[in-house]
């Protein structure tokens, strides 16, 4: 107990109270938006990854899984590096500019983790279309429905709905990714508190306080995923 | 070293391949190489009183009370779900109960004091789905318990297992895992696992209900042999021509109560309760 | 693209004054390597512990497996990083942690503790799953024959359930050793910190960073074949 008092004795949370408004406005707002956009932008590619992955044409599986593959091979630190620098070249490559362009850290970050996640979400997809019976394709055709009819109003709602509970836990892990950020020096939430934590000399206050905040989000984000997995499960 | 009140016999049928033995053709005696050591001469070597127990709020076992002595047969049969398996497990202690009291040899099973390890070193038991352990060899699922739990060298435990191995027509396939086995050879090597341990009493929960039709025969030999032997047993099965041809006693359980206990003869006979009559039709009808 | 491609440039001398960009690579490969080595041995022993503990009959073992896991997977691991690294010593009595801080090589030390006890949260949940998996049987058939819990896990439950976990150990594994690029924020030389630092040093970007995506790949497939052999030589017949 004596320790324990002496540990934060000589804290000073003061320093959590007056920044506040900027590691949640600035920092949490910017973790939240990318999580948020990667996520969906994720999971859209994922399931267009998954799809070719199990179209059963030629080359499109091949192409699909040596993606995934690649992406699963690499530490997404080193990924991060890789469009921060790769991106301004591609963006003038496109647009046929000069000079490479500048791309701002936000738009830099939010493809290299809808590209990265993707690979991760199309492996929950590929499980999640083909816990789908083949009779529900097989009845999908049957009655008329093209091939992305059968996808788009058959398998696919089926898919996401069990995947449900798996999707949102990698969307937490997701969240947890986009910490990361902070080998680019841009100010998401861990971002933020660090230059706080550097700025006021306070690393021990404004770390503790990051992992408080992280760890409740994500302990109560799973909470709420495990209630919903049992409400999926009761449903099906 | 042979000192069985019977002599053996021969087996009933044999359906295996000629590269197994049949059980009981070995070159010498029986499956029972060491008389076991019993320490309560007066008594039962079972004893099951007033036992209770409950899931939850859910009562699977009602003030049961019955007993085995030693070298008696006791067939414990009843439609399913009524606590028959639950209660042969309250035996060894793999379940505990609320209620009552169970002692084996003298000892009571859920005594805090009681060095359970060993005493259910001395209950034999084989399950409905064998249980050999898939990642070891037969010879290393016949001798892992005799060198951890009995502290025997590792060259006189598989010696042991191994003649155990050859009284069960199995010997050809210590070698071997169990994936490799058929239902009724992995169950005739999880008996003579039971009896490597030199067990004083034999509880069977529903050993033949996981095998083929084919393969119950084998398995059944195997148990009339040890029967016929003189062990102590308590079986929990529907083989009721295994009930008639070795049994002492039956004990009919319906919904978690002991129904009936009786003599072979009267219960098969003339049941006195409705519940076994009608098990009895039913069963007996095919 | 309008950028200057130079191939030649991992044998050219690294400003560091010991050796080409190839060496410098090379000695980030040798401590990614070593770190994700030493991680394991640390997640192994205690995800194992963690996972045996959340399948024991008593409450009490279990609250404190799901603590631990819940506690190491709901914190970033960056965050956990620097946990370890900056706020530790601070929080510890003031001898031990001076003599933390004056620890040589202290990034590769942190780096292998956080990996460990993070890694060790992921394989307790496999560890777990798998000890779950097997049948309920196992467990009784072990204790009916006299065998004492901690001998039932010993020699029945846990040699089935690392043969049943294998293929995800072996991607924790990776996971693992990708990991380690994050210890690069608190200094560790592996090999994704001298990647850049070889672009910082020779702008030569997509060189520095093709090289390590290819030595990432290779590590991949060389772990990937190792667990397949790993696999077929504990395979049990029969099953």
């Amino acid at each position: 107990m004596g320790l324990g008092l002496a540990m934060f004795s000589n804290f000073d949370f003061s320093v959590i109270l007056n920044s506040w408004r900027y590691l949640f406005f600035d920092g949490m707002a910017f973790t939240l938006t990318l999580t948020a956009l990667a996520a969906i932008g994720g999971v859209v590619l994922g399931t267009l990854i998954a799809m070719m992955r199990l179209s059963g044409l030629p080359v499109l599986p091949q192409v699909a899984k040596a993606y995934v593959n690649f992406m699963r091979s690499l530490p997404l630190v080193l990924v991060i590096f890789w469009f921060y620098f790769l991106v301004p070249y591609i963006g003038q490559w496109i647009i046929g500019s000069e000079r490479p362009i500048q791309v701002g850290a936000f738009s830099s970050s939010l493809i290299t983790f809808t590209l990265f996640e993707a690979a991760y979400f199309s492996e929950i997809m590929r499980a999640g279309i083909q816990s789908i019976p083949k009779g529900q394709s097989a009845a999908a055709s049957a009655l008329g429905l093209t091939y992305w009819q059968s996808m788009g109003s058959i398998i696919l709602p089926q898919a996401f709905r069990n995947m449900l509970p798996v999707l949102l836990t990698q969307t937490i892990v997701l969240f947890q990714d986009t910490s990361l950020v902070y080998v680019l020096s841009i100010t998401d939430f861990l971002g933020a508190a660090s230059k706080i934590a550097q700025r006021d000399g306070r690393l021990v206050e404004m770390y503790v306080f990051a992992a408080i905040v992280y760890f409740a989000i994500c302990f109560i984000a799973s909470l709420l995923v495990r209630r919903l997995q049992r409400r999926v499960a009761i449903i099906r | 070293m042979t000192s069985s009140a019977m002599p053996p016999v021969s087996p009933v049928s044999e359906p295996q391949a000629a590269t197994d033995a049949a059980p009981g053709t070995g070159p010498v005696g029986t499956l029972l190489t060491e008389r076991p050591p019993v320490t309560a001469t007066t008594g039962p070597m079972i004893a099951i009183d007033d036992v209770s127990k409950w899931y939850g709020d859910f009562q699977v076992l009602t003030n049961c009370t019955t007993s085995v002595t030693k070298g008696e047969v006791v067939v414990v049969c009843g439609p399913s779900g009524s606590g028959k398996s639950t209660l042969i497990k309250c035996v060894n202690a793999l379940e505990p109960f609320q209620k009552g009291q169970i002692t084996v040899d003298g000892t009571r099973v859920a005594d805090k004091k009681t060095n359970l390890p060993k005493l259910r070193s001395r209950v034999g038991m084989v399950f409905q789905h064998f249980e050999l352990f898939p990642h070891l060899s037969i010879t290393d699922n016949l001798s892992l318990a005799q060198r951890k739990v009995l502290g025997r060298p590792k060259a006189e435990a598989e010696a042991k297992g191994l003649a155990l191995l050859e009284r069960v027509g199995l010997k050809a396939h210590a070698h071997k895992f169990p994936g490799q086995l058929s239902g009724g050879q992995q169950q005739r090597v999880a008996i003579a696992r039971a009896l490597a341990m030199n067990p004083i009493v034999m509880l069977f929960d529903e050993p033949t209900s996981a095998l083929d039709p084919e393969m119950v025969g084998e398995v059944l030999d195997v148990m009339v042999e040890l029967a016929r032997e003189g062990m102590t047993m308590m079986v929990v099965t529907h083989e009721m021509g295994f009930a008639r041809k070795v049994a002492n006693r039956v004990i009919f359980m319906d919904k978690g109560e002991i129904v009936e206990d009786a003599q072979k003869e009267e219960f098969f006979g003339s049941p006195r309760s409705e519940r076994a009559q009608t098990f009895l039709s039913r069963i007996l009808s095919h | 693209m309008n950028y200057n491609w130079n191939w030649g440039i991992f044998f050219e001398a690294s400003p560091e004054g010991n050796g080409t960009y190839a060496d410098m690579l090379l000695s980030g490969l040798m401590w990614t390597i070593v770190t994700a080595l030493c991680a394991w041995v640390i997640a192994f022993a205690v995800g194992s512990v963690i996972g045996v503990l959340r399948t024991l009959p008593g409450r009490g073992a279990q609250m404190v497996g799901n603590a631990y896991v819940e506690l190491f997977r709901n914190i970033p691991l960056l965050v956990q990083m620097f946990l370890w690294y900056f706020v530790l010593p601070e929080v510890l009595p003031e001898s031990w942690g001076t003599w933390l801080k004056q620890l040589p090589n202290a990034p590769f030390y942190t780096a292998v503790v956080c990996l460990g006890f993070f890694t060790a949260s992921r394989v307790a949940e496999q560890v777990r799953a798998g000890i779950q998996a097997l049948p309920r049987g196992q467990r009784m058939a072990g204790t009916a024959l006299g065998l004492t819990t901690a001998q039932t896990y010993r020699y029945v439950l846990l040699p089935n359930a690392y043969r049943i976990i294998l293929p995800p150990l072996t991607s924790e594994f990776l996971n693992n050793l990708k990991n380690t690029s994050v210890a690069l924020t608190i200094g560790l030389l592996e090999l994704t910190a001298r990647a850049r630092a070889m672009q910082e040093f020779s702008f030569q970007v997509f060189e520095a960073f093709t090289a390590a995506t290819v030595i990432y790949i290779i590590i991949n497939l060389i772990v990937v074949t190792v667990a397949g052999v790993i696999e077929r030589r504990v395979a049990v017949p029969g099953r």
